[in-house]
């Protein structure tokens, strides 16, 4: 699914940070990877430049076969409205609309006529246990609840790829494992390619692949 | 969704929005009532300048007073014989004099009636019609008998203690104990103008229509050129006829000469508007009355288009080198009177205050949209991640402030069309004078002995520096020459417009600056900038 050929971001400022060092990676179909390393070592920069979120300094990322790093930024956008998903630690729900509107506003890039928005975002919230709370506001639901509100607009678009960015990072022990859960269930039932940055090892653990950077660079966990 | 999320931020941000729609609305409101009053001063000047010079007047001529001519109403002059002597009784003599004066009017001058001709000769002139512009002042009153006075001293020659000096001089009245140095006498001036009443098509009979009895005809002005048969008839304002309390069928005085009243008229520019004479008599009776034959004092002309006015006064101008030449929008400036203020007021503090009060909405809205979007960094940076396209997040973003103006907009045609009917309601009422509606104070006053102490009829200001030496200075009847306009401020549809337009305008100028702003996020930075 993915290639990354001699990754580099540095971020130049009043300090300039070398967050990846000529990172070179391949991520296959399907995998379920996960990214662990210390605060500061590159672990999110690494996500941005998958997810098509930030530009590498240097080097290439391939998104089969496509180099995002080539593409401009109405491309880059296209590609984030089609092909992949994301899941924040801090959920990002947009405060003033329901669960439903939510999962609905990653199909408006599509331009999905608004019934069936409705439908595939119900249809979503369903795959994710939380039908009954569609016209809710982020408000409240629970943080677990959230989270699930956000895998549903991550996934309602049907991606290829997931990428999520510490999704259990503000969720308690309990919660973390539904999560977690879900998201396994999603990728084996979905064949998607799940990447996720995590700290938690437990969370680390239940990956298929575990991949640790630090100081901008990756190496595979055993 | 665009509506969906537009409606849920509005009133999410419920607080943010009202004090936006509010801040507009006070400024929309206060453009709506400037604009709307300005208008309504406008055609309160309108109403003014119709009333002196009448409906469809495009262009005024007239000729100035040559500096140190004639012009006005001259002194008063009284020799030995005229007046009647009495009073020997109480051993100081008095004479009773009435004297009446009818001359153009101070300021302005006579000029050879052949100038109608001549104007009517001009391309593009659909119309005009010449007047002749009088003041008639009339003294009336008692004057002490100095010759009685003198006689009487000279027989009585042990009275020097009294009135003469130690040599012998002879010395002038000291005054009474009424202070009129022994006098008693009023002065009185009307405005008295000669028409054709034949030119009904332009000029100042436009603006009026008949209260009692009838109009003048075109039989008044009679057949022979030097006015000699014309009907010794008049037509008095309504306003000067109530005052002065003179009927149709009475006899007024003009120039020496008694008039029959035959009618009264009004003004049809409004309620209480006086109109631009007292007296209306035959053009040829009052060159006859003030021996002003084939003069005239203004000229009144009609142009086919209002584009074609310019030219006109440049051609007419042209023609008659020794005239003064006036459109409409140069006698509008000649409006003088509270109206005159309260356009001064409408086209400086107003315009002013209500520019300052736009920008400040303006700079609100643009400062709490930006704010707005600094807020909702992590929430815009999400929707860029998820695949929003840029034109979309600014659409957004852009939307909502449009909407916030629009509603600022509706208020604030709300408020201002409130404050606009209070105003109305309010019937404000203007004065306005037009500057050749002949402000005839001053002449040859001053001085005198004894101090006159003139008290004018109606209060206006006596005379202003005039010459020295008369007995008495002059005091001319302004009231006829001013007009009361309530005021009505109006509200068009391009007002409305021209609210809702800067409504919107304000709301895009925040939107396009906080759109702006939400474009330069770049997703990455947007949600690290928070995590």
């Amino acid at each position: 699914m993915y290639q990354l050929e001699k990754l580099t971001k540095t971020y130049t400022g009043k300090r300039t940070v070398h967050a990846l060092k000529d990172v070179s990676l391949e991520i296959g179909d399907g995998e379920l990877v996960a990214i662990q390393g210390p605060t500061g070592g590159g672990k999110s920069t690494l996500l941005q430049m998958l997810g098509g979120l930030d530009r590498p300094t240097s080097g290439s990322v391939r998104l089969a076969g496509e180099d995002l790093a080539a593409l401009d930024d109405r491309g880059l956008t296209r590609a984030r409205a089609q092909r992949l998903g994301f899941v924040f630690q801090h959920f990002n729900l947009i405060p003033t609309l329901t669960a439903a509107e939510n999962v609905e506003t990653a199909l408006v890039p599509a331009k999905v006529p608004a019934a069936e928005r409705s439908r595939r975002a119900l249809e979503a919230l369903a795959s994710v246990g939380l039908a009954e709370r569609a016209d809710h506001l982020p408000g409240e639901l629970s943080g677990g609840q959230q989270q699930r509100v956000a895998i549903a607009r991550a996934l309602v678009k049907e991606p290829t790829v997931l990428l999520a960015d510490e999704p259990t990072g503000n969720l308690d022990e309990a919660t973390r494992d539904e999560i977690v859960d879900l998201l396994e269930g999603l990728w084996k039932e979905q064949g998607l390619t799940v990447i996720l940055v995590t700290h938690d090892s437990v969370v680390a653990r239940r990956a298929q692949r575990r991949l640790r950077i630090a100081a901008g660079k990756v190496t595979e966990v055993a | 969704m665009f509506v969906t999320y537009l409606r849920r931020e509005l009133r999410h941000r419920r607080k943010q929005t009202v004090v936006v729609a509010i801040g507009l609305a006070v400024a929309i409101a206060l453009v709506m009532v400037v604009s709307s009053v300005s208008a309504g001063v406008r055609d309160a000047q309108a109403s003014v300048l119709e009333s002196v010079y009448g409906v469809g007047t495009d262009v005024t001529v007239t000729q100035a007073q040559e500096p140190g001519g004639g012009g006005g109403p001259g002194r008063f002059e009284f020799d030995a014989e005229d007046g009647e002597t009495g009073g020997e009784a109480d051993g100081e003599g008095t004479r009773t004099l009435d004297q009446d004066r009818l001359d153009v009017a101070r300021g302005s001058a006579s000029f050879d009636a052949e100038a109608l001709s001549t104007v009517e000769g001009v391309d593009h002139v659909t119309g005009a019609a010449a007047t002749l512009t009088l003041e008639n002042t009339s003294f009336s009153g008692e004057m002490p008998d100095f010759d009685a006075m003198r006689e009487q001293q000279g027989a009585g020659g042990a009275q020097d203690d009294m009135q003469g000096g130690a040599d012998g001089t002879q010395q002038p009245p000291t005054g009474g104990a009424d202070g009129a140095g022994g006098s008693a006498f009023e002065v009185d001036s009307l405005t008295v103008t000669g028409v054709d009443p034949a030119a009904d098509a332009v000029g100042p009979l436009t603006t009026v229509e008949v209260a009692d009895g009838r109009s003048l005809e075109a039989a008044d002005a009679g057949t022979s050129d030097d006015g000699s048969d014309a009907a010794k008839v008049a037509v008095l304002d309504a306003t000067y006829a109530e005052q002065e309390e003179l009927a149709v069928g009475d006899t007024v005085t003009v120039g020496g000469t008694d008039l029959e009243v035959v009618g009264t008229v009004t003004s049809t520019t409004g309620e209480g508007v006086a109109t631009a004479s007292d007296v209306y008599v035959p053009l040829t009776l009052a060159q006859t009355l003030a021996d002003l034959a084939g003069q005239v004092t203004d000229l009144y002309v009609s142009v086919d288009s209002a584009d074609n006015v310019d030219a006109v006064a440049d051609g007419i101008a042209a023609a008659l080198p020794d005239a003064s030449v006036s459109t409409q929008s140069d006698l509008a400036g000649d409006v003088t009177g509270s109206l005159s203020t309260a356009s001064s007021l409408v086209s400086t503090l107003g315009t002013w205050l209500s520019g300052v009060v736009l920008v400040a909405a303006f700079g609100l809205a643009i400062l709490f949209t930006v704010s707005g979007v600094n807020r909702r960094t992590r929430e815009l940076g999400t929707l860029k991640a998820i695949g929003w396209a840029k034109r979309r997040v600014v659409g957004q973003v852009a939307g909502e402030s449009v909407v916030q103006g629009l509603i600022g907009g509706v208020a604030g045609i709300v408020l201002g069309g409130v404050a606009v009917l209070a105003i109305n309601l309010a019937g404000i009422t203007l004065s306005g004078s037009s500057g050749a509606g002949g402000f005839t104070f001053g002449g040859p006053g001053g001085g005198g002995q004894g101090g006159a102490g003139v008290q004018p009829a109606d209060g206006a200001m006596p005379g202003g520096g005039g010459g020295g030496g008369g007995p008495f200075g002059q005091a001319a009847d302004a009231a006829s020459s001013a007009v009361d306009v309530v005021l009505h401020a109006p509200v068009s549809v391009w007002v409305v417009l021209a609210a809702v337009g800067l409504a919107v305008l304000g709301g895009l100028l925040a939107g396009v600056v906080g759109g702006g702003r939400a474009a330069r996020l770049r997703p990455a930075e947007a949600l690290r900038s928070l995590a």
